[in-house]
Parts: C-alpha cells; sequence; structure tokens
C-alpha cells in the first residue's frame, strides 16, 4: 500500500476535486486536534469530568478510513471515540455540549465523552467496556446483510480489547457468517500502561493472525492519512464485493496518556519524541504545500476557521442548560 | 483507606508465599486506583501479575490456582468489569466447592471499585457487590473507612473461600485511624459506628458517610440515631441488626446502589420477618434512583441518595 513518500514522487497533477479532498481531510484531522487540546482544557478547569481519553497523534486513522464511507455504513467504536465521531461529521456543538454533560449534547447530557452516539449518523457508539462493541458490530452486519441495504459496519478498536474474548468470537462469527463488516485495529502500541510485548502472545503484528479466522487482512501506517484512505478504499470494495469481512491494522500512536488521570511511566524513553516526528498534522500540511495543493496561506485560513468552529463549540457548551432533574427518568424505555 | 488496603496486601504477600496478585495494569503502571503502586518492584513479577484485558480468563486463573493451593488476589479496575467474568464468579467459584462434595477449596479474593459519584456514567458506575452477595459459597463484604478495609482484608485474604472485597471509588482518599497492634475483622460481621435510642440507621460503604450526616440533620430536632455499617452483604448480621432494632424499634435501610434488588431490600425482609414485634413503625428504605447513572453531575446527584432526602423521608414517615 502507497505511502505518503510514494505518493509524493508519484508527482500527479491533482484535480480540483482530488485538491479539496485532501483539504478536507487535512481540516478534519486539524479539527480532532483542536477539539481534544480544547477537551484538555476543559477537563483541567473541571467543565468536563469522569474519564476522559484524547484521540491526539491517531487523527489520520478515523480521518482517512471514514473519509472512505457512505451514508448507509455504519461506526461503532470504543470509549477513545471523539476522533471517529468528528470524522463522521458529528455536530461539533452537540459533542462538545455531551462532554460538558449539557442538554443540548449528542446523549442529552447523560453519556459523556466514552458514550457518544448519533444513529442518524449511523454512529452506533462509543462503548466504554474494553471489547463491548465487537458483538453489536456483528449484529448491525447481520441487519445490513439481512435487509441487503449494501451498507457495512466499520468496527474500529484498539491492540488492549483483541484480549478480550468477544473478540475472537466475533471474527469467528463474521467469518462463518460472511457478515460485512470492516474491522479496523487501531494498533497504538499500549493499552492502558499495558505495552503489547507483555500481553499479547504473538507479537506486535495482529493482521497476520487473522488468518485463522479465515478473514482477508492487511497493515498500514496509520499515521498517514493517505496511506490509510487507499488502504481502506481497497478494504471497503473487498466488503462490498464478497459480503464478507475484512480486518485493516493500522500502525498508530497517542501521544497523550491514556487517559488524563495518567503519569506516562510506562513509556519507553524517547518513544513520544520519536512518534511525533510521525505526526500527521505536521507532515501532511507539509506535503500538501511540497505537491502544491494549498499555500501556507490556504491552510492558515482553514486553521482560523476551525480554531472558530472549536471556540464556538465550547462557547456553546458552556451556555447550554443543564439538563433538569425530571429528565433523569427519560429514555430508559422507548414509551 | 488506599493506604490500608496496601499495607494489608503487603502484609500478606509478606507472609505467606502462596499470595499473589493478579490484574489489569497493577504492575508497571501501579494500579488504576494506585493500590500496588510499588509492588512490582519489591514483589517481583512472579506475584505481581500484570495481565491482558481479559478478565474472564484471569479470575478463572485465580480459581484454577486457588484450587491447586495458592492464594489469588484478584484485582479489577472496576466491579462493573466483573460481568465480563461473571461467569467464571457464578457458576464455578462459587459452585466448585459444594459441586465437588467439598473436595475442592477456592480460596480467592476479587477486590474490586465500585460505586458512582465520579460522573463515570452507566457502564462505570455499577454497584453489582449487591447482585454478588446472593450467590451462596462467596462471601461479600465493602469497608466503610480504613480500619475495617484493613481488617476485612486480612480476614478476605485468610479465607478459604471466595471474597468479593468491594473498594467504595470515592472512599480511596477517606483518612481515619488505624490500630498499630493486629487484628482481624470476622467476614460477616456489622459494626455498630454509632449509638443511639431512636432510630436505627444500616448502610454500608459510600453509604455510611451519608448517615453520619443524616444523623448530625436529626439530631437538631433531638432525635437520636444509632448507626450500623453493614460492612458484610454475605453473610449479613442480623444479630446486630436485630439487637440494635430491639432497642430503638425503627429502622431507615439506605443503599447507595439502585434500590430495587439492592441489598438493603433483602436486609428490610429479613428484619419485618424475624423482628417484626419489635418495630413501632414502618420501615424505611431508602437507594438511589433505578435508572442508569447518568452522567451530568447534577442527575448523578439527583439519582444518589442524600443525607438531605433520607431526613426528610424520616421525618415524614416515622416521627
Ligand atoms: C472490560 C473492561 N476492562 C477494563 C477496562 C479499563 N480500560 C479502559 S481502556 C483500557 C485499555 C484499552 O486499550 P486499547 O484497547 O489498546 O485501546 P486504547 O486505549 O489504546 O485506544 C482499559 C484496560 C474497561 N473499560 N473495560
Ligand atoms: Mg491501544
Amino acid at each position: 500500500m502507497a505511502t505518503l513518500k510514494e505518493e509524493k514522487n508519484k508527482r500527479v497533477k491533482k484535480t480540483d476535486k482530488e485538491k479539496n479532498q485532501m483539504l478536507e481531510l487535512f481540516r478534519q484531522m486539524y479539527l480532532i486536534r483542536q477539539f481534544e487540546l480544547a477537551c484538555g482544557e476543559n477537563y483541567t478547569k473541571g467543565n468536563i469530568r469522569g474519564f476522559l481519553h484524547l484521540y491526539i497523534g491517531q487523527e489520520a486513522t478515523a480521518v482517512g478510513s471514514i473519509s472512505c464511507l457512505e451514508e448507509e455504513d455504519y461506526i461503532i467504536t470504543h470509549y477513545r471515540d471523539h476522533g471517529h465521531a468528528i470524522a463522521r461529521g458529528l455536530d461539533v456543538n452537540r459533542s462538545m455540549a455531551e462532554l460538558f454533560g449539557k442538554k443540548t449534547g449528542l446523549s442529552k447530557g447523560k453519556g459523556g465523552s466514552m458514550h457518544l452516539f448519533d444513529s442518524a449518523k449511523k454512529f452506533m457508539g462509543g462503548h466504554a467496556i474494553v471489547g463491548g462493541q465487537f458483538p453489536v458490530a456483528t449484529g448491525l452486519a447481520l441487519a445490513c446483510q439481512y435487509k441487503k441495504t449494501g451498507g457495512l459496519v466499520v468496527c474500529y478498536f484498539g491492540d488492549g480489547s483483541t484480549n478480550q474474548g468477544t473478540y475472537h468470537e466475533t471474527l469467528n462469527l463474521a467469518s462463518v457468517w460472511n457478515l460485512p463488516i470492516l474491522f479496523i485495529l487501531e494498533n497504538n502500541k499500549y493499552g492502558m500502561g499495558s505495552a503489547i510485548d507483555r500481553v499479547r502472545a504473538g507479537g506486535e503484528d495482529f493482521y497476520t493472525g487473522v488468518d485463522t479466522y479465515d478473514i482477508p487482512a492487511a497493515q498500514v501506517n496509520g499515521m498517514d492519512v493517505l496511506a490509510v484512505k487507499e488502504a481502506t478504499e481497497i478494504a471497503v470494495k473487498k466488503v462490498r464485493q464478497t459480503g464478507g469481512p475484512f480486518y485493516l491494522e493500522c500502525k498508530t500512536f497517542r501521544f497523550v496518556g491514556h487517559s488524563l488521570a495518567d503519569g506516562q511511566k510506562y513509556r519507553k524513553s524517547n518513544e513520544i519524541t520519536e512518534w511525533e516526528k510521525q505526526d500527521p498534522l505536521v507532515k501532511f500540511p507539509k506535503w500538501i504545500k511540497s505537491a502544491g495543493i494549498a499555500t501556507d496561506k490556504d491552510l492558515e485560513k482553514i486553521k482560523s476557521e476551525v480554531n472558530k468552529t472549536v471556540e464556538k463549540s465550547v462557547e456553546f457548551a458552556e451556555t447550554s442548560e443543564e439538563p433538569s432533574k425530571s429528565e433523569l427518568d427519560d429514555d430508559i424505555y422507548k414509551k | 483507606m488506599r493506604e490500608a488496603i496496601k499495607k494489608g496486601l503487603e502484609e500478606a504477600l509478606d507472609t505467606d508465599p502462596n499470595v499473589l496478585i493478579m490484574g489489569e495494569d497493577i504492575g508497571e503502571y501501579g494500579g488504576a486506583y494506585a493500590v500496588t503502586d510499588g509492588f512490582l518492584s519489591k514483589f517481583g513479577p512472579e506475584r505481581i501479575k500484570d495481565t491482558p484485558i481479559s478478565e474472564a480468563t484471569f479470575i478463572g486463573t485465580g480459581i484454577g490456582a486457588a484450587a491447586a493451593g495458592l492464594r489469588p488476589v484478584i484485582e479489577l479496575m472496576s466491579i462493573s468489569f466483573s460481568l465480563v467474568g461473571f461467569d467464571q464468579i457464578v457458576n464455578m467459584a462459587a459452585n466448585i466447592r459444594y459441586m465437588s462434595g467439598g473436595q475442592i477449596d477456592v480460596p480467592m479474593v476479587i477486590r474490586a471499585p465500585t460505586g458512582a459519584g465520579v460522573q463515570l456514567a452507566a457502564t462505570h458506575s455499577q454497584s453489582f457487590e449487591t447482585w454478588l452477595a446472593e450467590v451462596p459459597g462467596i462471601f461479600c463484604v465493602c469497608p466503610s473507612n480504613p480500619k475495617d478495609a484493613l481488617g476485612l482484608l486480612r480476614s478476605s485474604i485468610k479465607n478459604n473461600n471466595p471474597v468479593i472485597f468491594a473498594e467504595p471509588a470515592l472512599l480511596y482518599g477517606l483518612k481515619g485511624d488505624v490500630p498499630d497492634e493486629y487484628y482481624e475483622i470476622p467476614l460477616g460481621s456489622a459494626s455498630i459506628s454509632q449509638e443511639g435510642n431512636d432510630i436505627s440507621l444500616v448502610s454500608y460503604g459510600a453509604g455510611m458517610k451519608i448517615l453520619h450526616e443524616t444523623s448530625e440533620i436529626l439530631a437538631k430536632e433531638n432525635i437520636s440515631c444509632e448507626i450500623i455499617d453493614l460492612r458484610s452483604l454475605s453473610p449479613i448480621d442480623y444479630d446486630t441488626i436485630g439487637e440494635s432494632v430491639k432497642k430503638t424499634n425503627r429502622l431507615v435501610a439506605v443503599d447507595t446502589a439502585r434500590k430495587n434488588g439492592g441489598i438493603m431490600a433483602e436486609v428490610v425482609a429479613n428484619v419485618q420477618e424475624s423482628f417484626n414485634d419489635w418495630l413501632d413503625g414502618p420501615i424505611v428504605r431508602i437507594g438511589a434512583d433505578d435508572v442508569p447513572w447518568p452522567y451530568n453531575k447534577n442527575l448523578e446527584a439527583e439519582a444518589y441518595p442524600s443525607s438531605e432526602k433520607i431526613s426528610e423521608k424520616i421525618l415524614k414517615t416515622l416521627i
């Protein structure tokens, strides 16, 4: 699969449409980064509480892959869900308001950071029990298959979650029933403080182990948004053709702690600095400029618009109403 | 509180070579709530075992290890995650001794933070000690202060059965005196946390602070409260509760878990059966609202029992 460098060497002339696509990828990644920075700040201020897991460093994975999806496709993910939500186009104001626990939030303030949902966008959660999303992804895919919607399910998960039984059970069932699921592993080398080599048999690569389940699999550099996009395009095409599962491993890294409560004592020295050299928010805009897609000025314009969007989302969240106490019992049962 | 639990674990590791600890991120990371911080370097990786995120399997591993003569202490990051290993706890740990006609013991402790109050929302705020307390074959305790935590942990690790040791997440930072001389607190014993004459209040864990606040409010109305700390949810110490009811003739039972199916439903039913003649009024039962725990702070507080709500209900119902 092509890397940024190969892509650059091709020096193909981009059409306007392609250029705009590239800029949109940049815009989304930058939006996620700024959103996450704002979340961190507001956690410190006490506006956001509970557990907060940031997506900083992993932006290229969500943005590259979700750019290949259609409206009828479902997304389901784990608690590190802000990046997927934003890449799917969930309302930024309502997302921030949810983190602030406000009535205007995506889930009316009831779910919080780890449990973002937007069923209209087929964004089926944010799930905070590690491994909990796998079986549900199977069911979403069963419905797609049963109803012949043509849609597929993208199931995001972390390296740590592959040690739950549900992971293995789901890969098996998805294969046996030939269900349209694209499994996207975000291999950021750690599950909380546990480095892969301390908790996993079989080494640092996961895609090779999927053979057992007879599911086609590939690996891609998750820090390279174009590579992720290209790999996902191939994967999605395959799922639509065969109706069955595909497994894509994205090698990525979080530049920050597991949650805001993490001192990161477990990191190997220099590791973060090394990975930061691959920061998609540094490398990709550089490439955009060198490929003649946009100038500094164009990028600055995008940035300042995004900055405003994020500022406005914080303002929206801050000024939104709290849910009223009478709402406590709402939404337990469907009336 | 954290220090007391830590002390109990260190002591067990120091004195019994068969004790070992297993759980997610308990070693290198030092534990999600920092209880086992420093243990890895002190006791080594053979006894401080970081596990993969595989609750069913490492709980089951504890069962097997216990059946073969070790004394594993399992740490869960949250009692909500016990659900992933429920089959192992309920079907296996609790039943093996009985099914084998007493041939096999499972001396294992499962420690887990429990309860709501820190805005972790529906999946991370539950109190499943109330579910586990129903299962015959396992003990279930929950301390409300550092002294009890150490005394109960000592007994739990020495016990030859599976023990659920629920640690209220809200209380890890709680300060309190811990005696220097060695003591144990037997499983199945409640304590009188405050003596009084007019009403008996019972709760456990994070509920105890609420009972003491309630007592202060009622003291202003010249009502003297006796406060009982259940400490053990299985078995329940009905002797202590009964004695108190005989003295005050009134009972108020408070759960910080959901009211529906909470352990106080059990307490109330048993007191009703056994001490009905001693009661001078209806038993008052209060618990958390029967809703999934909301993330929003105000809603969470609304669902949680408070001393205001409790004292109001007492004044309305009993006085
Ligand atoms: C069943 C369960 N066990 C433990 C946890 C606590 N926990 C939350 S995230 C996490 C690490 C998961 O790592 P990974 O799947 O690699 O995802 P990442 O955080 O790296 O994105 C753990 C142990 C949980 N939420 N659910
Ligand atoms: Mg990970």
